[in-house]
């Protein structure tokens, strides 16, 4: 059962990057797993990690500021690449529950609305401010994402709505299963199949 | 009737409800299962008490972490065998057809599925895969999905989707001598970026898109994804229904006669519009080769590695920074002439036949430099027996090649075939991210014959003047 998302409030991290890929979200060596779940210290794995194992630095999730963040700021295209979950997963089980861009990559995105991982869509230079914001305030920087009302607010002066397509929102306020939402149309996929099986050009394929 | 183009053709003979507040329910007419992104997905059909809605147009097959040597060996990764072995409980605890590594048939999911004739013009095709928009190449609708939509998938036959927008890449001209489909996907990349057509499904028409095999579109649709597009689209025409006519799945006798029918009318209508357009000669085309960390960082052979003074936005001479600083490359540098370390044949993008072909006839009678090593990765087993009918196998070790068994290899580097850290790799796959074939390699993108050659000369090389100054025995 995904956990509804309604509004929240949290710490932010900043990742000023532009097409983060998947395989950097979470390498392919972890991809084994046949589990929903441990892929938490996966996470940017070979960007939070030194190859003898030790933390990175200079990696801005490392930051001292950026421990307990449950929001992420990113740059533009967002989880491109591989279409595995396996990355909204990661987010997920590290902690976040919204990530804020100026654009998200199409399966990425699907994938975050069927984990209760929020992606907001902002404008190229409302993210440009947030990361202003955030540099500016030595990282120690707080927001509110509203689902619910469709804003994002810092209580410091910065304040802004984003779009969502009503279908999604409520899934995501919601927490609601997909396939029993689906399944409340099952006569219409039935009807689908008699006339699809009925028809030429297609067949099982097996 | 309005005008309609060829994805809009598809979607509407798939939508099954449309749900008021924004996407269809789209009927799925082919699903492709692999051992990585499915796991999960049975076990929440499991935990639901749900069944696999119809098990007859699904198909799984194992490819992204086999191992490609030895088949007879046990799989010395425990992690990785007991995915396998997930898949194939899976498989028969819901009544689904497998091809697993005793399968003559056993492949890369988007090599087999043409292979096999399974995958045909106008349907719908989903896959746990990014990739999977290779399929696009029949005319079919087929886009890659997540494991909570490959659950979907499986419990609906149904596949929630916000209808996507539409762009035309019309690519005219004809390819020149030495250059192939990869260079023309990559050289697409390259103009419109990585994000360039995010939110839409591309159709790829144009005389030089007519002009190709189908295993040559099924590269250039391969790399849509690449291009941002979740799917990406070319008409059905001749060359498919030649490609189809008697594979084992495809149909037969007078359901091919319909089936023919139907799919000759799944083109674009003259009148009907895209969202986006973008074009390019396809004539004015070079071999390409990427210089970064992501596809669209890429150039021609004869090009060199940019600057980031090259580039406008404070974000690009980032990135373009940080790429350089990965890929261990100065600014100015000219790609020919770049040492290798190792070659990589092979991918869903290009291990078919036509590649290895390709590949062999430029490294017959030669031999890989030394200090460089070089794998064949055959897209399935059935390329794979077809490449040792044709001995293209020995052509391949008698120049130095291991030569492999099918799966997705180094790729994507699951599986024990890896780079190591600073080795750098000419390699036909489709992405060239930080670490994808393994942590530190550093990976340049090029077609299968620039890939022969480079394993040749050692370095990066241009296939057009090379093959001139050596000419083949």
């Amino acid at each position: 059962m995904m956990e509804p998302f309604v509004r929240h409030t949290g710490r932010l991290a900043a990742l000023a990057r532009a097409n983060v890929d998947t395989d950097q979200i979470v390498p392919k060596q972890f991809l084994k797993r046949v589990e929903r779940t441990g892929f938490g210290p996966a996470l940017f794995h070979d960007w939070r990690f030194r190859s003898d194992g030790s933390a990175n630095p200079d990696f801005e999730l490392n930051q001292l500021t950026a421990r307990g963040a449950t929001i992420l700021l990113v740059g533009e295209n967002f989880g491109c690449g591989s279409s595995r979950e396996h990355a909204v997963w990661a987010l997920r089980e590290y902690g976040f529950r919204a990530i804020l861009a100026p654009s998200f990559a199409d399966i990425f995105f699907a994938n975050c609305c069927q984990n209760g991982l929020v992606p907001v869509r902002l404008l190229p230079q409302e993210v440009a401010e947030l990361f202003r914001r955030h540099q500016a305030a030595g990282g120690e920087y707080q927001l509110t994402v509203d689902l619910e009302d469709q804003r994002v607010d810092d209580g410091l002066g910065f304040r802004t709505t984003f779009s969502m397509e009503p279908y999604r929102r409520e899934m995501l306020l919601h927490g609601l299963d997909e396939i029993a939402r689906t399944l409340l149309v099952e006569d219409r996929i039935g009807a689908f199949e008699n006339k699809r099986d009925a028809g030429c050009g297609m067949r099982e394929a097996s | 009737m309005t005008a309609r183009t060829l994805f809009e053709k598809v979607w509407d003979g798939h939508v099954v409800h449309q749900f008021p507040e924004g996407p269809a329910l789209l009927y799925v007419d082919l699903h492709l299962v692999h051992e990585v992104t499915s796991p999960q997905a049975f076990e929440g059909l499991r935990q639901a008490g749900r069944r696999v809605r119809r098990p007859g147009l699904t198909v799984a097959t194992v490819d992204h972490n086999v191992p490609t040597g030895d088949r007879a060996a046990p799989i010395a990764d425990p992690i990785a065998a007991r995915q396998l072995e997930a898949l194939a409980v899976n498989a028969r605890e819901f009544g689904l057809e497998l091809f697993d590594l005793r399968s003559p048939e056993q492949g890369i999911v988007h090599v087999i599925g043409p292979e096999l004739g399974l995958t045909q013009p106008g349907m719908v095709i989903v896959c746990g895969d990014s990739h999977t928009a290779t399929h696009g190449a029949f005319g079919a609708l087929a886009l890659g999905i997540g494991t909570s939509e490959v659950e979907h998938v499986l419990a609906t036959q149904c596949l929630v989707w916000s209808k996507p927008g539409t762009m035309e890449a019309r690519l005219s001209g004809a390819l020149a001598p030495g250059v192939t489909a990869k260079d023309l996907i990559l050289a697409l990349i390259g103009r419109i970026g990585t994000a360039g057509a995010t939110g839409h499904v591309i159709e790829y028409t144009g005389a030089a898109i007519r002009a190709l095999s189908m295993e040559e579109r099924m590269t250039v649709c391969n790399m849509s994804i690449e291009a941002g597009a979740r799917a990406g689209m070319i008409a059905p025409d001749e060359t498919t229904v030649a490609y189809l006519a008697g594979r084992p799945r495809a149909p037969s006798g007078a359901a091919w006669d319909r089936a023919v029918a139907t799919w000759r009318e799944l083109r674009t209508d003259p009148g009907a519009t895209y969202d986006k357009q973008v074009e390019l000669d396809a004539s004015a085309v070079a071999p390409q080769v990427t210089w970064g960390t992501n596809p669209g960082m890429v150039t021609p052979v004869t090009g060199r590695v940019p600057s980031p003074a090259d580039f406008t936005t404070d974000a690009e001479q980032r990135a373009v920074t940080r790429a350089l600083e990965y890929m261990g490359l100065a600014p100015g540098t000219p790609l020919e002439g770049l040492p290798i370390d190792r070659v990589f044949l092979g991918s869903c993008t290009n291990a078919r036949i036509e590649d290895l072909r390709a590949a062999a006839r430029t490294v017959r009678g030669r031999h890989v430099a030394t200090g460089v090593r070089a794998m064949v990765v055959p897209g399935s087993q059935q390329v794979k027996a077809q490449a040792e009918r044709e001995g293209l196998d020995r052509v391949f070790s008698e120049a130095g090649f291991e030569w492999r068994n099918a799966g997705c290899s180094m790729c994507l580097g699951m599986n024990p075939d890896v780079l190591q850290s600073g080795e750098r790799c000419a390699s036909t796959s489709n992405r060239n991210f930080e670490g994808r074939q393994g942590r530190g390699g550093r990976t340049h993108l090029m077609s299968p014959p620039m890939a022969a050659a480079a394993a040749v000369a050692g370095r990066i090389v241009d296939v057009r003047s090379w093959g001139r100054e050596r000419a083949a025995p």
